[in-house]
């Protein structure tokens, strides 16, 4: 069935991220676990992936080296031709919200990037990323008092105002109730869609993927590997009921080995 | 997490021991240096330790000193624990009490010789009211935070049950609360270990903290007297790693997710 | 209302003077004073301009010990909790060490200072020196590491890291082991003072034994120190309450 097309790097569009071979094999006093299977992967710029798989499979871990936070045992990752030494305010990771600093205001927290601008200029920016994520009139206020979706929305939002390139989320919307999350996933596609960045995406949750994602990236269980990479051609906004959409969602689910039917 | 990588099994044994070995040797160079006639080198102390325990006088003390901690330590567990868990279980009584305890805590047990050696006259019992006292206050503490931290969820599943008020305490608050007095217990034996030092280096006259203030008296023989200190560092670890022993077991140590 | 809940205590207090009075009124020749004869021995040393000359030599001798563990244990415990492999190091040495009680110093304190306020302070710094670095160290290793994570991530140099990351999230558990180191200091001061000075809350309750017998004297003190002890505690729990220093990890 060629609805899954095997994987081809978007036409004319520059790519951005490259993971080339890469393996990673956790060592703990001798005993070593393989992580990641030489994945190879490459993602254009603008585009929005998702690394979609099982809790546990190695996709988190696939994300934490993308950004620099974790080195490869073997090959290499490169963004726009360089190879990826260590985090980078390019591009930012965005955790769950327990990435928020309890000590900032919200405004103390979507500035902290920003410590190289003129002061007028950071005021604007801040302002101007309060408003895009709905936090108008919270910008004194600490996160203790803050919801689960407005930490996260905050911590978007602090990663948003040092304009970098890519975006990095790892199950963002995990510790968020299922309405909550629904309305996050339509905000964040707002955001992208205004800010066009290279967003790459961890997560679950297959519905979540196949709403979101320009290309899903099926990962199996550890040691991962690349098991599929399915073009999502649903134009955005994508009606969750159309048949387009079941259909390529069913088809994730066979891949997976899942019946859809409880 | 935040140095570079995991630290290796050997590297465990190899910096310590580096490090340990460097202050020695930092010790033993003073000495030489400042040609002090007085002040022991490692060595002087090691020869120290070995001459008390050729005379026979060590083992005395430090049975001495761990008796009064036992018994001082062990009462006020007997005392501090159900009155601790009294205190928890029924706010309005804590509300009274607290207060009262507040102000007599910050008095050192020291500050309490005098009037310990009118009830007690000069002598081991003086010394062990003085561990007692400062094994209390903190065993009291834990008990009473301990049982007020079990969550409401506990014991209204225990209510659920059918369980009477004192079954409710004995079987779901003391198991949910035992964690936290543990701690307590743990730093009430250190307490007590420090106090019983102190206490024996004025009211009585035997034990390490006697051997301190003895060894200086009688000669100033200061090898002696870092002997006895590192000694009594020594069994104040060793109490306390036993102690810590404990925490382990596996029906207390869900509450210690994350100690190291 | 809020005097209400001050009564039930209060009164619980009340009730223990009374019976302590009672039941030394009870014999003659006593030793052990009424708390009226107690109250009278604090007047006594009002009146003599000594109730604040010891009270000040005291608080002064803590100040100087504790402010200088604290300059001294809290940046270094914050540099050794950082890598694992230093706290690895300086662990055995820290644990041998904690265990000895102060007081087991004074033998030495005396030979290296004499006797006199410098061996008192320098006693209090003992005190203060080792349960201050542990919880510096102990404060540096619960730093969630994410926060880490996105400092570096945001392009924050060492120092950056330092000053915006690693401190203001080691803030609140350092203040509360202040408080707790502040009130070992206390309790170290006062036998410190009983053995190696001329003066302050120590020295008057072993001074009021040995030259008259003046127990009044000796429970007047015992109380100040309790007095006192509290209002430091006290003072630096208004601290913890100030809000930019309130926030805590536990978000629920």
């Amino acid at each position: 069935m060629s609805l899954m097309e095997p994987f081809v790097t978007p036409a004319a569009v520059d790519t951005k991220l490259r993971v080339e071979h890469v393996n990673i094999v956790f060592d703990r006093d001798g005993k070593s676990t393989p992580v990641l299977n030489d994945i190879s992967l490459e993602v254009g710029d603008g585009e929005f992936v998702c690394l979609l798989g099982p809790s546990g499979c190695g996709k988190s871990t696939l994300l934490s080296t993308m950004a620099g936070f974790l080195s490869p045992t073997s090959g290499e990752i490169k963004i726009d031709g360089e190879a990826v030494r260590g985090p980078d305010p390019r591009r930012i990771f965005v955790f769950q919200e327990r990435g928020v600093f309890p000590w900032l205001t919200v405004e103390g927290n979507i500035g902290f990037g920003l410590f190289k601008l003129p002061r007028a200029e950071r005021e604007r920016r801040i302002a101007y990323y309060v408003k895009m994520v709905g936090l108008e009139g919270f910008e004194r206020t600490y996160p203790p008092e803050l919801s689960g979706g407005m930490k996260q929305r905050l911590e978007v939002a602090r990663a948003l105002a040092v304009n970098p390139d890519m975006l990095f989320l790892d199950e963002p919307f995990g510790a968020l109730d299922s309405i909550t999350r629904l309305i996050m996933r339509g905000e964040l596609l707002r955001i992208w869609e205004a800010e066009r960045k290279t967003v790459i995406f961890v997560t679950h949750d297959i519905d979540e993927a196949v709403q979101l994602a320009d290309r899903v990236v099926v990962m199996s269980a550890r040691p991962a590997t690349i098991q599929q990479i399915v073009n999502i051609d649903i134009p955005h906004p994508r009606d969750i009921s159309s048949p387009r959409y079941l259909e390529l969602r069913d088809g994730i689910f066979k891949q997976i080995g899942l019946a859809h039917k409880l | 997490m935040k140095s570079l990588a995991e630290p290796k099994k050997w590297e465990r044994y190899f910096w310590p021991i580096l490090v340990s070995a460097l202050f020695l040797a930092l010790w033993h160079y003073s000495v030489i240096w400042t040609a002090t006639r007085i002040f022991p080198s490692p060595l002087d102390v090691e020869r120290g330790m070995a001459e008390l325990l050729r005379e026979n006088v060590l083992w005395g003390d430090i049975a001495d000193s761990l008796r009064r901690v036992a018994i001082g330590f062990g009462a006020a567990v007997v005392l501090g624990i159900p009155l601790g868990l009294t205190f928890g279980w029924y706010p309005p009584v804590n509300q009274v009490v607290n207060p009262t305890m507040q102000i007599l805590r910050p008095i050192s047990p020291i500050a309490w010789i005098p009037v310990s050696i009118i009830f007690f006259g000069v002598g081991d019992d003086a010394a062990i009211f003085l561990i007692f006292l400062g094994a209390f206050f903190p065993i009291v503490v834990a008990c009473v935070d301990g049982v007020s931290n079990v969550p409401s969820v506990s014991r209204r599943a225990g209510r659920n049950f059918g369980l009477a008020p004192w079954q409710l305490l004995a079987k779901v608050v003391f198991p949910a609360a035992l964690p936290q007095i543990i701690v307590g217990l743990r730093i009430a034996l250190g307490i007590a270990w420090l106090v019983v030092v102190a206490a024996e280096m004025i009211a009585v006259e035997s034990g390490l903290g006697y051997l301190i203030i003895d060894s200086r008296n009688s000669g100033k023989r200061y090898d002696l007297v870092v002997a006895a200190m590192l000694l009594i560092g020594l069994i104040g670890l060793t109490l306390d790693l036993g102690f810590r022993r404990l925490e382990r077991i596996k029906s207390v140590r869900w509450g210690f997710r994350n100690e190291s | 209302m809020n005097l209400f809940v001050w009564l039930r205590p209060v009164a619980f207090i009340g009730v223990l003077l009374s019976v302590w009075q009672i039941a030394i009124s009870r014999h003659a020749v006593h030793l052990l004073p009424t708390p009226v004869e107690v109250v009278g021995g604090i007047a006594d040393l009002v009146q003599h301009g000594l109730l604040l000359k010891y009270v000040v030599a005291s608080l002064f001798r803590v100040t100087w010990g504790y402010v200088l563990a604290v300059v001294l244990a809290v940046p270094l415990g914050l540099a050794i909790g950082w890598s694992r492999r230093v706290e690895m190091a300086f662990n055995p040495v820290i644990q041998i060490l904690r265990p000895i009680s102060p007081l087991a110093w004074i033998p030495i304190a005396i030979l290296w200072f004499g006797v006199g306020d410098l061996a008192a302070v320098f006693l209090i710094f003992l005190g203060c020196f080792l349960p201050l670095l542990l919880t510096a160290i102990n404060a540096v290793q619960s730093i969630p590491a994410v926060y880490i994570d996105v400092g570096r991530n945001f392009g924050l140099r060492r120092v950056d890291l330092v000053y915006r990351v690693l401190y203001p999230a080691v803030v609140p558990q350092l203040i509360v082991g202040l408080r707790i180191t502040l009130g070992i200091a206390w309790l170290v001061v006062v036998a410190a003072e009983m053995i190696a000075v001329n003066s302050g809350l120590g020295f008057l309750i072993i001074d009021a034994r040995n030259a008259g017998n003046r127990y009044d004297l000796v429970v007047a003190g015992m109380v100040l120190i309790g007095i006192i002890g509290l209002l430091l505690d006290l003072g630096i729990r208004s601290l913890e309450r100030v809000k930019s220093f309130r926030w805590s990890y536990s978000e629920d």
